[in-house]
């Protein structure tokens, strides 16, 4: 059987996180997530044609709350915990591109 | 459906459009907290530990928003279904949390359609919730996005419901676009569940384009950005259509990208390439339970439904005798209602429609008594005021709420007998032999001077028609 995940992947998926990871590091997590991988295709060898998608491990819909305003925060207080700001607004690095 | 565009793509080009529009829900507090939705408040103050994304906060969904949700996709025909909220994974600082909660392959809103005006159907794919995110400015460097030297982010609209609807590309013409979109609008208007402002971005438009020869498969899609009217979604998807025919006319491909329209220079400019990677790593939202409305659920919504658009299209057409094309300015001006009691009463449909679309773009319109309207079309079509008459009283009762009899009377407006309007004509040839010779000769610019003429004579008391109609007969005589 070939292996669950390559080593490639793991880089992958580390730049979409935004992880840097160095050669050892890729190494290391390969095997590990190749490990939880292993495990996930013993899961997949069951037959669970018969069993519902599970959305959530508690077995709860429509958990609502009525459309009523709440308090907000103070905005002083709020930009005391923020790294920089301006103007009453969070100042972050620029801004490349739009949102997607 | 209005085929400008299609008629003006070279060497038997089509395009093919799906629009995605965004809609922002005027419930009154956020999707997942209880902070308040408004619009033009101090940045930063609508914001609490859940919208801002800090650690240990828990989303609860707002009930109006559902409900809202579920109005207008059920107005859409859409099947509502269990739905599962989603985490879209994406770095940028306009969602503090570093991802949107939006729903992925268990929406909401399924398979629904929408009717335009001409009858046809395009065909909604989607019509999900998710939650809006912050706004940033760009500051330094000139203002250019990729210039620019910071950001600042306001998180008051991070959030903010909204309903994406995604339509199939179903659309052919930049017109049916727009269309569309109005179609749209009026829908999310008439099942109220927000005010739908494209210029004040309640409600933004992305457009997906791509050419191709009728008859083969999709061609590769660019998606248009910044969208902020109907004028530039009908101006964008053109330039869009045309930029790539000349891409694959010189032997180029298309990259699928997205580009943003730039309203002043007229042309869509590239933001990003798809083939970069864009992995969102969709996962079900752990803090959330799905939504499971019932049967009785979307019976109680359906209920709640007003007539739409389409519908109130289709009474006034049949009772009017027209194509429901014809009935999509009233029901547009919201004066259906004025028009299909004017026409029970016995005012003549042809001369109601007319007197909305082109006489009644007005404020105070809608306070017109119906049964006044009617004899005022039944006054028009006895003979007793002409055309432009009929329209100086219509206007003054729309001004004075009196009736047309009285307005008629005071002014004194009544037909003119034929015997005296040909006294007139007669006298003016005779004044004007040489443009009456060139009138005679076929020169038909000439018929507008006869006409102003007469309509001075009798300070605009005769009947244009008849007018035009008495100066034929003695041409040809
Ligand atoms: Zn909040």
């Amino acid at each position: 059987m070939s292996a669950p995940i390559s080593r490639d992947e793991v880089a992958h998926v580390a730049n979409l996180a935004r992880l840097q990871l160095t050669d050892d590091e890729l190494d290391h997590f390969t095997d590990q997530l190749g490990a939880v991988l292993e495990h996930a295709r013993d899961v997949a060898a069951l037959d669970t044609s018969d069993v519902p998608p599970t959305a959530h491990p508690y077995e709860l819909t429509n958990v609502l709350r009525p459309d009523e305003v709440r308090p907000t925060l103070d905005r002083d207080e709020v930009m005391a915990q923020a790294p920089a700001s301006e103007d009453g607004m969070f100042r972050v690095p620029p801004v490349l591109g739009e949102a997607p | 459906m209005s085929d400008t565009s299609a008629a003006t793509l070279p060497n038997g080009w089509e395009m093919v459009i799906g629009l995605e529009v965004h809609c922002e829900l005027s419930t009154a507090t956020k999707l997942f907290c209880g902070c308040p939705n408004q619009f033009g408040n101090e940045p930063n103050t609508n914001v609490c530990p859940v919208c801002l994304g800090l650690p240990g906060s828990l989303p609860v969904v707002n009930a109006s928003a559902v409900e809202y949700a579920m109005r207008l996709g059920r107005a859409l025909h859409c099947d509502v279904h269990r739905s599962v909220f989603a985490r879209k994974n994406y770095f940028y600082p306009d969602m503090p949390k570093d991802y949107q909660v939006s729903q992925y392959d268990l929406p909401t809103n399924v398979e629904g359609w929408l009717e335009l005006p001409d009858g046809s159907r395009v065909g909604i794919e989607r019509a999900h919730i998710e939650e809006d995110t912050g706004k940033s400015t760009h500051v330094g460097g000139g203002g250019r996005i990729h210039e620019a030297g910071y950001s600042l982010v306001d998180y008051n609209r991070a959030g903010v419901p909204l309903v994406e609807i995604v339509g199939k590309p179903d659309l052919r013409t930049a017109e049916a676009a727009r269309q569309y979109v109005s179609e749209l609008r009026a829908i999310i208007l008439a099942v109220d569940v927000s005010d739908a402002k494209m210029e004040e971005g309640s409600m933004r438009v992305d457009a997906n384009v791509s050419v191709r020869r009728p008859g083969e498969p999709f061609g590769t899609r660019c998606e248009i950005k910044n969208l902020n009217s109907l004028r530039s979604l009908g101006r964008a998807i053109d330039y869009e259509a045309r930029r790539q025919i000349d891409l694959l006319e010189a032997g180029e491909r298309i990259i699928q990208q997205t580009r943003h329209w730039d309203e002043a220079d007229g042309r869509t400019h590239t933001l990003r390439s798809k083939e970069e990677a864009e992995d969102y790593r969709y996962f079900a939202e752990p803090d959330l339970v799905p939504l499971d409305p019932t049967e009785a659920d979307v019976a109680a919504i359906d209920a709640s439904i007003p007539p739409l658009p389409a519908d109130r299209r289709r009474a006034l057409a049949d009772a009017a005798g027209v194509e429901p094309a014809a009935a999509a300015m009233c029901v547009e001006r919201d004066l259906d209602g004025l028009a299909l009691v004017a026409i029970e009463a016995g005012a003549a449909p042809d001369r109601v429609l007319t007197h909305i679309d082109n006489n009644l773009a007005v404020d105070g319109a809608d306070r017109l008594a119906p049964a006044l309207f009617a004899r005022l079309v039944g006054m028009e079509t006895g003979g007793e005021l002409t055309a432009t008459q009929a329209k100086t009283v219509l206007a003054d009762m729309v001004e004075t709420g009196r009736s047309p009899e009285e307005i008629a009377a005071e002014r004194g407006f009544e037909a003119m007998d034929t015997g005296a309007l040909e006294g007139i004509v007669d006298e003016l040839i005779a004044e004007h032999s040489d443009e009456w010779a060139s009138f005679c000769d076929g020169n038909q610019k000439v018929a507008g001077f006869f006409v102003g003429a007469v309509m001075k004579a009798t300070k605009g008391q005769a009947d244009g028609k008849a007018v035009t109609a008495l100066l034929r007969q003695k041409a040809e005589a």
